[in-house]
């Protein structure tokens, strides 16, 4: 497509500032995870490498981290299996319902996050008796589903069943057409889906609260609680500033993953 | 014959049966465990609570929702989340659109990758630092947005309701970026060659043919950024000053007033509903 | 003036219905030695029972989840060298885990939910966490230290219902009005600062993101509207609460951000966006930690106040370590420790000689009547006045919940 001069410098103008707003925030997080002030006023007046020797040795936020990649994980790993199964019956069959079921399985993130979390606090303390790491896990895996569904459903929806059939006149049954053709075809997906629904899952606070036991802290958990304390505020930077470093990589390898079947 | 077999055949030949099985699992997840517990949550909200001891009783009542339509603070507080999560959408997508545009259409192809990554890195960092991080740039001294604007004669404007429309629409805007990447990816390109061809300038094609085309994108993505606004309370409480939300209302009285709480939740709720029913035709919820 | 104000309850309500006295019936049967007097159940005063642990304590290996005010139960994570938990946990290999909490509100949340074996209650949460079942009383014999707490801190209304104990004594202290130094001058000695609409220090006050602070408001109007006639800031009548919430709402300009967590507090005193307000004596020692920067006080109105309780929760699964903790937070070197820190005047008498400030005890009015009478410890109110009137209707605290959520958001 043309573009015209005007349009061209307007489309690179606005590249440029939505870039900068996305990250000066973030570079000031890794600007203040080596500043010696507590108080991150700007601009900063000290240099120092000592917050990310504390963060290393600290073990609140290894036991943290360890327990909302534990959590992350359980959470994915429903998610898939519950969201590809969805996926699968919402766009591959026309049944009765299918409409308000789809719009079912959008419900866990649009409603507001609080209305989730106050909900199955309730359920769990007056059904359950108390709150544990596994509440936390069916809190997550709740709205992880819908991320895996989305992307598992668009993926069905632009392949046509050509190749399914074609397999199944081949003489293959469905569990054999699913293992060598479908899933093959899908794989990108469910990926995408896993490696979204593990980033929300990872970062979830507001479900979390409400869902976490007493002594039950995940990453999120642990940063709140220690954000605003003056000896351990830089230590929160350091962490978010090593996550966004570390992440980086998962997420560029994700994209190339994704583009394969999408190319134009 | 083996119950096996005989499984397989009627899966195989009975469509309705290999849908049921599909979708009994993820359905008694989402039926039993969420739609219930918010019926649930919901069912409380008629109920009373002890008013010494804040538990929870189960007498029926409809206080609370006359509490909640009366008092002209609840209606106040309505109106101004409304305001907050429109504009909030309204921004991402100013800035959203021409991204998408740019990564989708006109960056090379080999570029698109490391574009994506980069817009999706910041949902990796942690949401509450990235809304601290706003909380240090708007201190009325020493921060820096302060720091930024000093020189042109302005000053922080602090915390209160721009700076929560500024915080969330920092944090959804990856939100908004990848639907709509993803439906421009999708703008066949024959299309734009012909609008080109037949004399259209650029604002032209954008208008007319682009915008109509992923206008349903543009709502799925306003759909994250409307929701997550209209619940958001930590935000609030970080960047809000004295401003609240419903999400703030929501999150007081839970622990003290479970009832009056889900009355009052049930606002948010309801606006979606209508919000996610009124868009179903646009065809956005495939986009999501 | 602490008038039995539950009197009226029966030891069925007391208990919190029905299924409360099977579950005491129960107990009976294990009822062990108790000092404690049952005083004013007629009728069932045999099969309550005490319901506290008979012991002995002991030597049970446990973990305990603390819910703690900050500052009281300090492990070392706020500051190295501020640390009586580890000693704790090595002397008696209970495991201890800590959790703060901003305002007696959450606290009652978070115990109501469960997974907390202690917490430090102040008088506005204890009640009705007693009522609620969601604590147990607590056998006093058990806790050796408890001899040397002070008497007028003994036996109060609101660790204390129908004779049994259900905690012991961890200190008081008053809500002192805290301000930058050079930010506001003159020095404040008065409310009228964070009240009135010409207050120098407009657009950076702060006040308690509670609905417990109306009582604050009634303080205030106590010296400046005496015609309301109000006594005590906890039994408002509807006209005096009316009054309380007016002048709510013209504070309101003036605050900069309303204050539950005092970490945020903190940070907002040190990047300035807050130079005056409501706030607590640990606070004020961890701005002041390097160098002077705020400074706090008693105003001449008086103030609201807490005298806090350590209580364990009906639902521990670890009594022995729950005990144990008790009687080691108010060891007079521990109490004396807390007290330090905290900023505020020990329970145990011994602590007093052993405070590292030897003059701590007379700074914070430990062994004084005096200082006390205008500081207005943290309560519930309830439809029945607490100031004893009976020709009145007080508004009870859920209607102050309500009136304070109505409020923050209008």
């Amino acid at each position: 497509m043309k573009l015209s001069f005007t349009a061209r410098i307007m489309l690179l103008t606005m590249m440029g500032f939505g870039f900068a707003f996305i990250y000066v925030p973030l570079t000031l997080v890794v600007i203040n995870s080596f500043n010696k002030n507590t108080s991150f006023a700007w601009p900063p007046t000290g240099f120092t490498t000592s917050w990310w020797t504390k963060a290393a040795s600290n073990e609140g936020v290894r036991d943290a981290i360890s327990r909302s990649f534990f959590v992350a994980l359980f959470a994915t790993l429903i998610a898939l299996v519950l969201g590809s199964l969805a996926a699968a019956a919402i766009a591959r069959y026309k049944f009765f319902g299918r409409d308000v079921i789809s719009l079912l399985f959008v419900l866990p993130i649009a409603l507001p996050g609080i209305v989730t979390g106050i909900a199955l606090n309730n359920v769990f303390t007056n059904f359950l008796g108390e709150l544990t790491i596994f509440t936390i896990i069916i809190g997550h895996a709740t709205f992880c589903i819908v991320v895996v569904f989305n992307n598992v459903a668009a993926r069905y929806r632009r392949l046509s069943s050509s190749m399914e059939e074609a397999s199944m006149d081949l003489g293959a049954n469905r569990f054999t057409t699913f293992r060598l053709v479908t899933f093959p075809l899908l794989r990108s997906a469910i990926v995408a889906g896993a490696l979204l629904s593990f980033a929300l899952s990872f970062d979830e606070i507001i479900v979390t609260t409400f869902t976490a036991g007493a002594g039950q802290t995940t990453l999120p958990i642990w940063i709140f609680q220690n954000l605003f304390r003056p000896n351990q505020a830089p230590v929160v930077n350091v962490v978010a500033a090593a996550l966004i470093l570390v992440s980086i990589i998962p997420i560029y390898l994700s994209q190339l993953l994704t583009r394969e079947t999408s190319t134009r | 014959m083996t119950t096996t077999i005989r499984a397989r055949r009627l899966l195989h030949r009975n469509s309705g049966a290999r849908v049921t099985t599909l979708l009994a699992l993820p359905l008694f997840w989402l039926v039993v465990l969420y739609i219930g517990s918010l019926a649930a949550l919901f069912v409380t909200s008629i109920w009373k609570i002890d008013t010494f001891t804040s538990k929870v009783v189960r007498e029926f009542t409809f206080q609370n929702f006359i509490d909640v339509f009366t008092d002209k603070a609840y209606f106040n507080v309505t109106i101004r989340t409304l305001f907050v999560a429109i504009c909030v959408t309204l921004i991402c997508a100013f800035i959203a659109i021409p991204m998408a545009f740019f990564m989708a259409r006109v960056a090379r192809p080999k570029y698109r990758p490391v574009l994506i990554a980069l817009v999706i890195t910041p949902l990796w960092a942690s949401y509450l630092v990235k809304i601290y991080a706003w909380r240090t740039m708007f201190y009325p001294e020493k921060g820096f947005v302060n720091w930024l604007i000093q020189p042109l004669g302005g000053s922080s404007p602090g915390f209160g309701i721009f700076a929560v429309i500024i915080g969330l629409t920092y944090l959804w805007l990856p939100y908004m970026v990848l639907p709509i990447y993803a439906g421009m990816e999708k703008l066949p390109n024959s299309v734009l060659d012909a609008s080109s061809d037949l004399g259209a300038k650029s604002g032209r094609t954008f208008f007319s043919i682009i915008l109509p085309i992923t206008w349903p994108a543009i709502i799925a993505g306003s759909v994250f950024t409307f929701s997550l606004s209209m619940g958001d309370y930590i935000t609030v409480q970080i960047l809000g000053g004295t401003f609240q939300m419903l999400g703030n209302v929501v999150y007081q009285n839970f622990s003290l007033n479970l009832p009056f709480a889900a009355a009052v939740a049930l606002i948010p709720v309801l606006i979606m509903m209508v919000y996610l029913g009124s868009i179903r035709k646009t065809g956005a919820l495939d986009n999501l | 003036m602490e008038t039995p104000l539950f009197a009226t309850h029966s030891c069925v309500a007391v208990e919190g219905g029905k299924v409360r006295v099977i579950k005491l019936r129960k107990f009976a049967a294990l009822m062990a030695a108790s000092t404690l007097v049952l005083a004013g159940c007629s009728s069932s005063s045999d099969e309550e029972g005490s319901g506290a642990y008979a012991g002995p304590v002991k030597d049970t290996p446990g973990t305990i989840n603390v819910l703690a005010w900050p500052g009281y139960a300090e492990d070392g994570s706020t500051d190295p060298n501020v640390d009586w938990v580890t000693p704790f946990e090595k002397a008696t290999g209970c495991t201890v885990n800590v959790k703060t909490y901003g305002t007696s509100d959450e606290a009652v949340q978070l115990m109501q939910a469960g997974g907390y074996d202690v917490i430090s209650a102040s008088g506005d949460a204890s009640l009705r966490l007693i009522y609620g079942g969601d604590l147990q009383p607590v056998n006093l014999d058990l806790i050796p230290n408890y001899a040397d707490i002070f008497d007028n801190l003994k036996d109060r209304p609101w660790n204390t219902v129908d004779g049994k104990n259900y905690g012991v004594p961890h200190g008081r202290g008053a809500n002192v009005l805290q301000y930058t130094i050079g930010k506001v001058n003159p020095a404040p000695t008065s409310w009228s600062v964070v009240w009135e609409p010409n207050s120098p220090a407009k657009g950076k006050v702060t006040a308690y993101d509670s609905a417990i602070y109306i009582a604050d408001a009634a303080v205030y109007l106590m010296s400046t509207k005496p015609e309301l006639g109000i006594t005590d800031p906890y039994a408002l009548d509807q006209t005096q609460f009316d009054a309380a919430m007016a002048l709510l709402a013209q504070q309101k300009p003036l605050i900069a951000e309303y204050w539950a967590d005092y970490t945020k507090y903190i940070g907002a005193v040190q990047s300035g966006s807050i130079t005056v307000g409501t706030s607590w004596q640990v606070i004020a020692n961890v701005l002041n930690g390097e160098k002077a920067t705020v400074g706090a006080v008693k105003p001449v109105e008086g103030a609201t106040g807490w005298s806090d309780t350590w209580m364990i929760s009906s639902k521990t699964e670890a009594i022995d370590c729950a005990y144990k903790w008790l009687n080691h937070i108010i060891t007079p070197n521990v109490n004396a420790q807390a007290a330090e820190y905290f900023g505020e005047a020990p329970a145990n008498s011994k602590a007093c000689a052993l405070t590292a400030n030897p003059d701590h005890c007379k700074l914070y009015h430990a062994e004084e009547t005096d200082y006390w009478s205008n500081v207005y410890y943290w309560k519930t109110p309830t439809e029945q006045c607490l100031d004893g009137r009976t020709d009145a209707k007080c508004v009870p605290y859920a209607e102050w919940v309500k009136a304070w959520s109505s409020f923050r958001n209008s």
